[in-house]
């Protein structure tokens, strides 16, 4: 018995070393996906490590030092308020993948089994939930945002709570549409067709057998809402709609520089670019984790 | 085809009623004294005598059952009535009227140069693939769908506004009144619109030749004979245009989401910035009148996106 089983551990293990070799070398073959990488693991531990690496403090005033051009000193400049915009930059990051990441999560814990739910029981089911995600997708995701974050706002939830409830409501509907999009596929499997022979609740079937199965295009999925997520939280606080001062959010940063236009240019251009640059890495590792993960996806997400 | 369209015109109207249910009731979710949706700020309300706010529930059928409200809401506005505004003391429907214009005039030239430009894009870049075009338009169009517009369109003020001084950064004035003005103020916020279409359309354009380009009928054109202009223009460009009319639906929703920044950054006087004004001054009439006008030209614009694919492509009908 021992020695079979080592056996078939042993026939196992080099198949599953080229699977990964496989997905690391299609996933690094282009150098735009690589790109991406850098610059996501770059932000992640200025957002993780910002108490470290911001040279000022991002909150605190520097009445003799408004507005200043970029130097050695501040290597960004400061603005009106005489703040570090190099230090806010940093602390923004924090904002962005805060509402990015648990806005991403909430509307996967809704979206995904919702999805499930109605590829896998069909008809009226199918019909309720599909057609309650065609609805909300009439709404523009701004607008839903907006819309929803002007009804949270009259119930005193903290600034950045209305944007990640506004915009993880606003992105279920693409969650439960390519769910429910694999599931169709999958649930025509014979492995699904067994488990139902045997047994098995339509509660194992879903969560245990489907749903696996169908998580690779659901990570490429979310890496690419990542990006649509931040980009949405930059528009909303751009408009004034998010963190509360003195919160540092790159939108707000450059609603607030856009007023400096052409005296300082850098106060709006460098959130603008992290804005612009975040969201193109998450694009571009999604595409790449699309292409690692099943290229069949290409077209489909 | 007809049993299609029943179909579709069906599940459209299904659609409808969960939109004007979801824009009723999360109105509705607001707390304290639905009131408060056509009277005023809390403050204000605090202020009134109980009378006065139950003349005001009454004269705005608040005391009814909240279905009956819904009913009476939905009756409102097929007869054209959105309600008055707070801020403007204006019926909504007189300032949907003058706001419109701005937004529909900028926005479908954005719509179109997005499709137009977007097409020939991809086109070329899959004609000429590999070579130095391909290699500025496939990189451009990842930049396209990833750049924020308000950075963009500020980018766009410095560079071509403040800098250059080629073109005024900011202001509408209709094309009726002069046309040259007109012109030189919408070329930015039309750009910035129509950015994200021109990317998309242009990849999908690029991917769809690629694929078409592989297909027996494209060979047996080749090998007819037929000039390289006849078998782009005539044989590949007509099928690979199927796949991006879907597109369609996706340019719509984001130049009206992309409004609400665009028309902020360019100060354009229409429905986007009205939006904008009205959630902060808490104008819930206005609110609830353009997101619901917003939904349904969404819902429209796909439904005939839908049809048209079924028109053009049979399979779609019978899936």
């Amino acid at each position: 018995m021992v020695k079979k089983h080592s056996d078939i551990a042993f026939s196992e293990a080099p198949v599953r070393v080229s699977e990964w070799r496989r997905f690391r070398r299609v996933f690094f073959e282009r150098r735009l996906v690589t790109f991406g990488l850098v610059v996501l693991v770059l932000m992640l531990i200025a957002a993780i490590f910002a108490p470290l690496l911001a040279p000022y403090d991002p909150y605190e005033l520097g009445p003799g030092e408004r507005l200043l051009q970029p130097s050695s000193k501040h290597l960004l400049g400061t603005d009106l308020l005489g703040r570090d915009t190099l230090s806010r930059l940093i602390y923004g990051a924090r904002t962005a993948l805060m509402v990015g990441f648990i806005s991403v999560f909430i509307s996967g814990i809704i979206g995904i089994p919702l999805g499930v739910i109605a590829g896998y029981f069909g008809g009226i089911t199918n019909m309720v939930i599909m057609r309650a995600m065609d609805a909300l997708m009439c709404f523009p995701m701004l607008l839903l945002a907006l819309v929803l974050a002007a009804v949270l706002r009259e119930y005193a939830i903290s600034g950045i709570w209305v944007v990640i409830i506004a915009l993880s409501v606003a992105v279920i509907p693409g969650y439960a549409r390519v769910t429910h999009g694999v599931t169709l596929s999958i649930k025509e499997n014979d492995y699904i067709l067994a488990q139902r022979a045997m047994g098995s609740s339509n509660m194992r079937v879903m969560f245990r057998h489907i749903l696996p199965n169908a998580f690779p295009p659901l990570i490429v999925l979310m890496t690419m809402q990542l990006g649509a997520l931040i980009l949405a939280e930059a528009g909303l606080s751009f408009l004034g709609i998010g963190i509360d001062p003195p919160g540092a959010a790159w939108g707000a940063m450059v609603f607030d520089g856009y007023k400096y236009l052409a005296s300082n240019p850098v106060l709006w251009l460098a959130p603008g670019i992290a804005i612009a640059l975040v969201v193109f890495a998450f694009n571009t590792v999604g595409d790449g984790l699309r292409d690692a993960l099943d290229p069949r996806l290409r077209g489909l997400l | 085809m007809t049993t299609y369209i029943i179909r579709r015109l069906l599940q459209a109207l299904v659609v409808l009623i969960l939109v004007t249910l979801i824009v009723f009731f999360v109105m509705r979710l607001l707390p304290g004294d639905p009131i408060l949706i056509y009277v005023a700020q809390t403050a204000e309300l605090e202020r009134m005598p109980q009378e006065e706010i139950d003349e005001l529930r009454a004269e705005f059928g608040l005391d009814k059952p909240i279905m009956v409200q819904y009913a009476n809401w939905v009756a409102g506005i097929f007869r054209g009535d959105f309600g008055t505004s707070i801020f403007y003391r204006e019926d909504v429907g007189t300032l949907m009227r003058d706001r419109f214009p701005p937004t529909i005039h900028i926005g479908l030239l954005a719509l179109i140069v997005g499709a137009v430009f977007g097409v020939l894009a991809g086109m070329v870049a899959a004609v000429r693939r590999g070579k130095w075009l391909d290699k500025i338009v496939t990189p451009l169009t990842y930049v396209g769908l990833t750049i924020p517009v308000f950075l963009l369109g500020i980018l766009l003020i410095y560079a071509f506004g403040v800098k250059l001084g080629w073109l005024p950064i900011s202001g509408y004035t209709s094309p009726l009144d002069d046309f040259w003005l007109s012109t030189r103020q919408v070329i930015m916020p039309v750009f910035c619109l129509a950015v994200f279409g021109l990317a998309a359309n242009a990849r999908q354009m690029r991917s769809s030749m690629l694929e078409v380009t592989r297909q027996d009928y494209i060979r047996t054109a080749w090998s007819k004979g037929l000039r390289e202009r006849v078998v782009v223009m005539r044989h590949m460009l007509k099928n690979s245009l199927i796949p991006v009319i879907t597109l369609m639906g996706v340019s719509v929703s984001i130049i009206l989401g992309g409004t609400f920044l665009v028309e902020t950054v360019f100060a354009i006087p229409g429905v986007g910035r009205l939006m904008v004004s009205s959630i902060f001054g808490q104008d819930y009439v206005v609110v609830q009148a353009i997101t619901l006008i917003f939904a349904v030209i969404i819902l429209f614009v796909n439904l005939i996106v839908d049809i048209s694919y079924a028109w053009l492509d049979p399979r779609i009908r019978y899936g």
